[in-house]
C-alpha cells in the first residue's frame, strides 16, 4: 500500500502540518457554513417550488409588487429593482473593503464598510416599507388579499411564504449588517492592525456576499417567476 | 502578508502557550469552573457530552420499560406507577397519553440526545484532535458552545416533561397535522413548542460543533498527517460532520415552517382538516408530505450520522485487538464516501405508503438497495480482519464485534423494508421497529460502548473492571437478540407499532405472552446497563491506573501523550507521523506506531 512510502515532494497540500486549502481554520468553517446555509434556504425555496406547483393557481407577482413609495401604485418591480440594486452595490463595497484589507488600507476598510452598513440598513429599510405597505393591503402570514392571475381566490400560501423566507432572509441582512459593524468597530480600535492581517473582514465579506447571492434567488422566485 | 504568516499566526493563536505550558508560563491555573464546566479543552468537552448523553440514555431506556410495561402487562396495575407518574399513571395504569408521550420522547432522546450528541459529540471531541495530532479543536470557544447548546436543548426538552398538558407525544417524527395542532391532542400544545424550541437549540449545537469537526481535521493535522493515513475512526467522524451539516439545516427549515403553521396561522402543511372539538379548519393549500420530505431528508443521513461514528471505532478497535492491519483501508473510506452519498438520495423509502408515486418509488428502492454494496464491503473487511487474526478479547473488542453481529443482522431486514413492494405490508409495524432497533440503536449503542470501554483508559487514566464489562457486554447482545428477534414474527403477521393496547385484535392476542417476555428481558437489561454505570463511575475514582503509556499496543497518536493529557495534549511537540495506522505484524513487529519513521529495508504492502 502506497500508504507507507516515503513522502518526498516539497508542496504536498494534503500531506498534513498545513492547510490543504492555504486557508486559516476560520475561512474553511465559513465555507461550511455558507454550504449548510445554502441547504436552509434550499429547502424552503424547493418547498415554497413544490407547495406553487401543486397549487392551481398563484398571484401574479406584477400585480402584487407594484408600489413605489411617493409615487403610488402601477410601477410593477420597480421597488424590488431598486431593493435589489442598493444590496448588489453594497456587495461591491464589501469587495473594496477586503481589498483595502488585503493593502492593510485602514481608512479604506473604514470607508467602504460604513458605506456596505449604510447599503444593508437602506436594503432592510426598503423591505421594512415592503412590508408594511403589504400589511396595510391586508397581507400577512395567514391572510392573502390577493387573487390568483386568472381571478381566482388563491390560498394563503402566497403571502405565508412570501413573508416566511424573505423574512429568513431579511434576518440574514441583519445579522450581516451587526457583523459589519462589529468588524468596523474593530477596525477602528485597531485590532486588524495590531494583529497584522484583515482576515476577519475577508470572512464577514464570504457572508455579506453570500446573503446577497440567496436574494437573487429569493428574487428570482417571488418576483420574477 | 503572506498567507503562510496568517496561517501560523492564527493557527498558533490559544495553542501556542499549551505547547510550552511545563515552562512555567502560568497560564494554566484553571479553576473548577474553567477546569470542569466552561471548559474548552476538547477532552473535558467530550466527557461532558458522554456524561450527559449517559443521564439521557437512562432517561430514555427508563421510558421504554414504562411503555413496555403497559405492552407487556396491559391489564396489570402498578401502584408505584401512580406514585412517580400522578395523573398520568392513574389506578397504576399509564394512560394512553402518557404511553404516546413516553414513545415520543423515547425515540426523540435515544435518537437525538444519546446517540448523536452522546456518541459523535464525546468521540468527536474526545478522539479528533488527539488522533490527527492537534493541541485541540480549530475553534475551542464554538466546541465549548456547541456542548451548552446541547445542555440547553437537554433543559428544555426536560421541562417538557413537566408541564400541565404533558410532552408531544405525536411521534419523534412529528409529522403534522397532529404536531401543528394544538387542538388535536394534548401532547400538541405546549409540549410541542418546548420540543421544537430544544430541538432547534440542538441543531445549532450539532452546527457549531460539525464545522468545528470538518475544519480540524482538515487543516489540523500534524506534519505527515496525511488524509489517507488518518485512523478510520477519524475518516468516519469526518464524513459523520460532513452529514450533519448538510442535512440538518433542513430539518430546521422545516421546523421553521412548522412554528409557524403552530402559530401564526400558516397553511405550510396543512390542507382540508376537521377537528372534532373544533369544527373544519380554515387552512387551505399546504401539504403534510412536504413536512416528511424536508425530515426526511435528515431523518435519513441521521441514520448515518449515528452509525458511522460506531463503523469508525469498530475499525479501530478491531484492527487493533486483531493485531491485523484493517483489512482493505481504502475501500473502508470509499465505502464510507459511498454512503454519505446514497444516505442522501434514500431518504424517500420511509415514504412508500404516503401516496408516493410508484416511479419514483422504484429509483428510491434502487438507491436504498446500492446502500447495501458499501455496506456489504465494511461488513466483509472487518470480518477479513478478524479472520486469523491473533485477538484480544478485551471488552472493548467485544463490543466492537457485537457491532458487526448487529449491524449484520439488522442490516438483512434493511433488504426487505427498502423493497416498496414489502414495505406495503411491513410499514409501521414491529418488523421496523425491529430492523431500526438492531441496525441503528444497538448497534450504535455497542460502537459507543466499544469506545468507552477501548478508550476509557486516555479519558481517565484508568482501567474499567473487566469482570462486570463481560458481564456487561454478555447479557446485553442476548437480551438485545431477545428483545428484537420476536419483534420481526409480530411485524411480519402485521402488528402495528405505537399502538396502546392490543387486546381489541383478535389476531395479534397470540403475541400477549411474547410481549410479557420482551418486556421481562427488557427490564432486565435496563438493569444491566446500571452495572455499566456503576463500573464507569466507580472505576473512574477507583479503577485500576493505567502504568504505560500505550496499554492497547495502538499504533494511533492518542496513545503517544502523557498517561493523563493536559490542555494541549503533548507537553512538547506535536509528533510527526510516518506511517498509516495500521501496520500490525508487520515484518515480525507486533506494532508500528504512526511516529515510527519507515525503515530501509521495510517491506511494502
Amino acid at each position: 500500500m502506497a500508504t507507507t512510502t516515503v513522502s518526498t515532494g516539497s508542496t504536498k497540500w494534503w500531506a498534513g502540518g498545513k492547510s490543504p486549502f492555504n486557508l486559516e481554520y476560520g475561512k474553511v468553517m465559513m465555507w461550511y457554513f455558507l454550504m449548510s446555509d445554502a441547504f436552509t434556504f434550499g429547502a424552503f425555496l424547493i418547498a415554497y417550488g413544490t407547495t406553487r406547483f401543486a397549487t392551481n393557481g398563484w398571484p401574479d407577482p406584477n400585480e402584487v409588487f407594484q408600489s413605489f413609495p411617493g409615487l403610488g401604485a402601477g410601477y410593477p418591480l420597480l421597488f424590488v429593482s431598486l431593493m435589489t440594486f442598493i444590496l448588489i452595490i453594497s456587495s461591491v463595497t464589501m469587495v473594496l473593503a477586503v481589498h483595502a484589507g488585503h493593502n492593510m488600507d485602514k481608512k479604506g476598510v473604514v470607508t467602504n464598510l460604513i458605506f456596505t452598513i449604510i447599503g444593508g440598513l437602506a436594503f432592510l429599510s426598503c423591505q421594512a416599507w415592503e412590508w408594511t405597505h403589504l400589511f396595510h393591503e391586508g397581507a400577512w402570514w395567514g391572510h392573502n388579499p390577493f387573487p390568483n392571475a386568472d381571478g381566482t381566490v388563491a390560498t394563503t400560501n402566497f403571502t405565508n411564504f412570501f413573508f416566511t423566507i424573505t423574512g429568513f432572509h431579511g434576518f440574514h441582512v441583519f445579522s450581516g449588517v451587526v457583523i459589519n459593524i462589529i468588524m468596523l468597530i474593530m477596525t477602528l480600535t485597531d485590532t486588524f492592525e495590531k494583529r497584522g492581517h484583515y482576515l476577519m473582514i475577508e470572512k464577514a465579506g464570504l457572508y455579506w456576499h453570500f446573503v446577497d447571492l440567496v436574494w437573487v434567488f429569493v428574487f428570482t422566485c417571488f418576483y420574477l417567476i | 502578508m503572506s498567507n503562510e504568516a496568517v496561517l501560523h499566526g492564527n493557527v498558533g493563536v490559544g495553542h501556542s502557550h499549551d505547547a510550552h505550558a511545563d515552562h512555567g508560563h502560568g497560564h494554566h491555573h484553571e479553576t473548577f469552573i474553567t477546569k470542569y464546566v466552561f471548559s474548552q479543552d476538547h477532552k473535558m468537552i467530550g466527557k461532558q457530552f458522554l456524561i450527559t448523553g449517559m443521564v439521557w440514555a437512562i432517561l430514555g431506556g427508563l421510558m421504554s420499560v414504562l411503555f413496555r410495561l403497559q405492552l407487556g402487562y396491559p391489564d396489570s396495575s402498578f401502584p408505584w406507577l401512580e406514585d412517580i407518574l400522578g395523573k398520568w399513571a392513574k389506578g397504576g395504569h399509564i394512560s394512553a397519553e402518557a404511553y404516546y408521550a413516553l414513545v415520543t420522547t423515547h425515540g426523540t432522546v435515544l435518537v437525538f440526545f444519546v446517540l448523536t450528541a452522546g456518541l459523535s459529540g464525546t468521540f468527536s471531541n474526545f478522539l479528533i484532535p488527539l488522533q490527527v495530532g492537534a493541541r485541540d479543536m480549530a475553534s475551542p470557544l464554538m466546541n465549548m458552545l456547541s456542548y451548552w447548546f446541547f445542555f440547553m436543548a437537554s433543559v428544555v426538552m426536560l421541562s417538557s416533561l413537566f408541564v400541565e398538558t404533558g410532552p408531544f407525544s405525536g411521534g419523534w417524527t412529528a409529522y403534522p397535522p397532529l404536531s401543528a395542532l394544538g387542538d388535536a391532542s394534548d401532547g400538541s400544545k405546549t409540549g410541542m413548542d418546548l420540543w421544537l424550541v430544544a430541538m432547534a437549540l440542538f441543531v445549532v449545537s450539532q452546527l457549531l460543533a460539525g464545522l468545528n469537526y470538518i475544519a480540524t481535521i482538515l487543516n489540523m493535522r500534524t506534519k505527515g498527517m496525511s488524509m489517507t493515513r488518518l485512523p478510520l475512526t477519524i475518516w468516519a467522524l469526518f464524513f459523520t460532520a460532513v452529514l450533519g451539516v448538510l442535512s440538518f439545516p433542513v430539518l430546521f427549515s422545516g421546523f421553521i415552517l412548522l412554528i409557524f403553521d403552530r402559530n401564526f396561522g400558516t397553511s405550510f402543511y396543512l390542507s382540508d382538516i376537521f377537528i372534532a372539538s373544533v369544527g373544519a379548519l380554515p387552512n387551505e393549500g399546504g401539504s403534510a408530505i412536504l413536512y416528511q420530505h424536508l425530515f426526511w431528508f435528515l431523518g435519513h443521513p441521521e441514520v448515518y450520522i449515528i452509525l458511522l461514528p460506531a463503523m469508525g471505532m469498530a475499525s479501530e478497535i478491531i484492527s487493533t485487538n486483531a493485531r491485523k492491519p484493517i483489512f482493505g483501508y481504502m475501500a473502508m473510506v470509499g465505502s464510507l464516501f459511498a454512503i454519505v452519498v446514497l444516505g442522501f438520495l434514500v431518504w424517500a423509502h420511509h415514504m412508500f405508503v404516503t401516496g408516493l408515486n410508484p416511479f419514483l418509488g422504484s429509483i428510491f428502492v434502487l438507491m436504498t438497495l446500492l446502500i447495501a454494496v458499501p455496506s456489504a464491503i465494511k461488513v466483509f473487511n472487518w470480518l477479513t480482519t478478524l479472520w486469523r487474526g491473533n485477538i484480544r478479547f478485551t471488552p472493548g473488542m467485544l463490543f466492537a464485534i457485537g457491532f458487526v453481529s448487529l449491524f449484520i443482522s439488522g442490516g438483512l431486514t434493511g433488504i426487505w423494508l427498502g423493497n416498496s413492494a414489502l414495505d406495503i405490508h411491513l410499514h409501521d409495524t414491529y418488523f421496523v421497529i425491529a430492523h431500526f432497533h438492531i441496525v441503528m440503536g444497538v448497534a450504535s449503542m455497542f460502537g459507543m460502548f466499544a469506545g468507552v470501554y477501548h478508550w476509557f483508559p486516555k479519558m481517565y487514566g484508568r482501567y474499567m473492571n473487566h469482570t462486570l464489562a463481560y458481564t456487561h457486554f454478555w447479557l446485553t447482545l442476548i437480551g438485545a437478540y431477545l428483545i428484537f428477534w420476536p419483534m420481526h414474527y409480530e411485524g411480519l403477521a402485521g402488528m402495528p407499532r405505537r399502538y396502546y393496547d392490543y387486546g381489541n385484535w383478535e389476531s395479534f392476542k397470540q403475541f400477549l405472552e411474547l410481549n410479557r417476555f420482551i418486556s421481562t428481558v427488557v427490564i432486565i437489561v435496563f438493569c444491566v446497563q446500571l452495572l455499566f454505570l456503576f463500573n464507569f463511575f466507580y472505576s473512574i475514582f477507583k479503577g485500576r491506573k493505567v502504568t504505560t503509556l500505550n496499554p492497547w499496543g495502538s499504533n494511533t497518536l492518542e496513545w503517544t501523550t502523557p498517561i493523563r493529557p493536559g490542555h494541549g495534549n503533548w507537553p512538547g511537540e506535536i509528533p510527526e507521523v510516518h506511517r498509516w495506522a495500521y501496520d500490525y505484524g508487520k515484518d515480525g513487529q507486533d506494532f508500528i506506531p504512526q511516529t515510527t519513521p519507515v525503515g530501509d529495508n521495510e517491506s511494502h504492502h
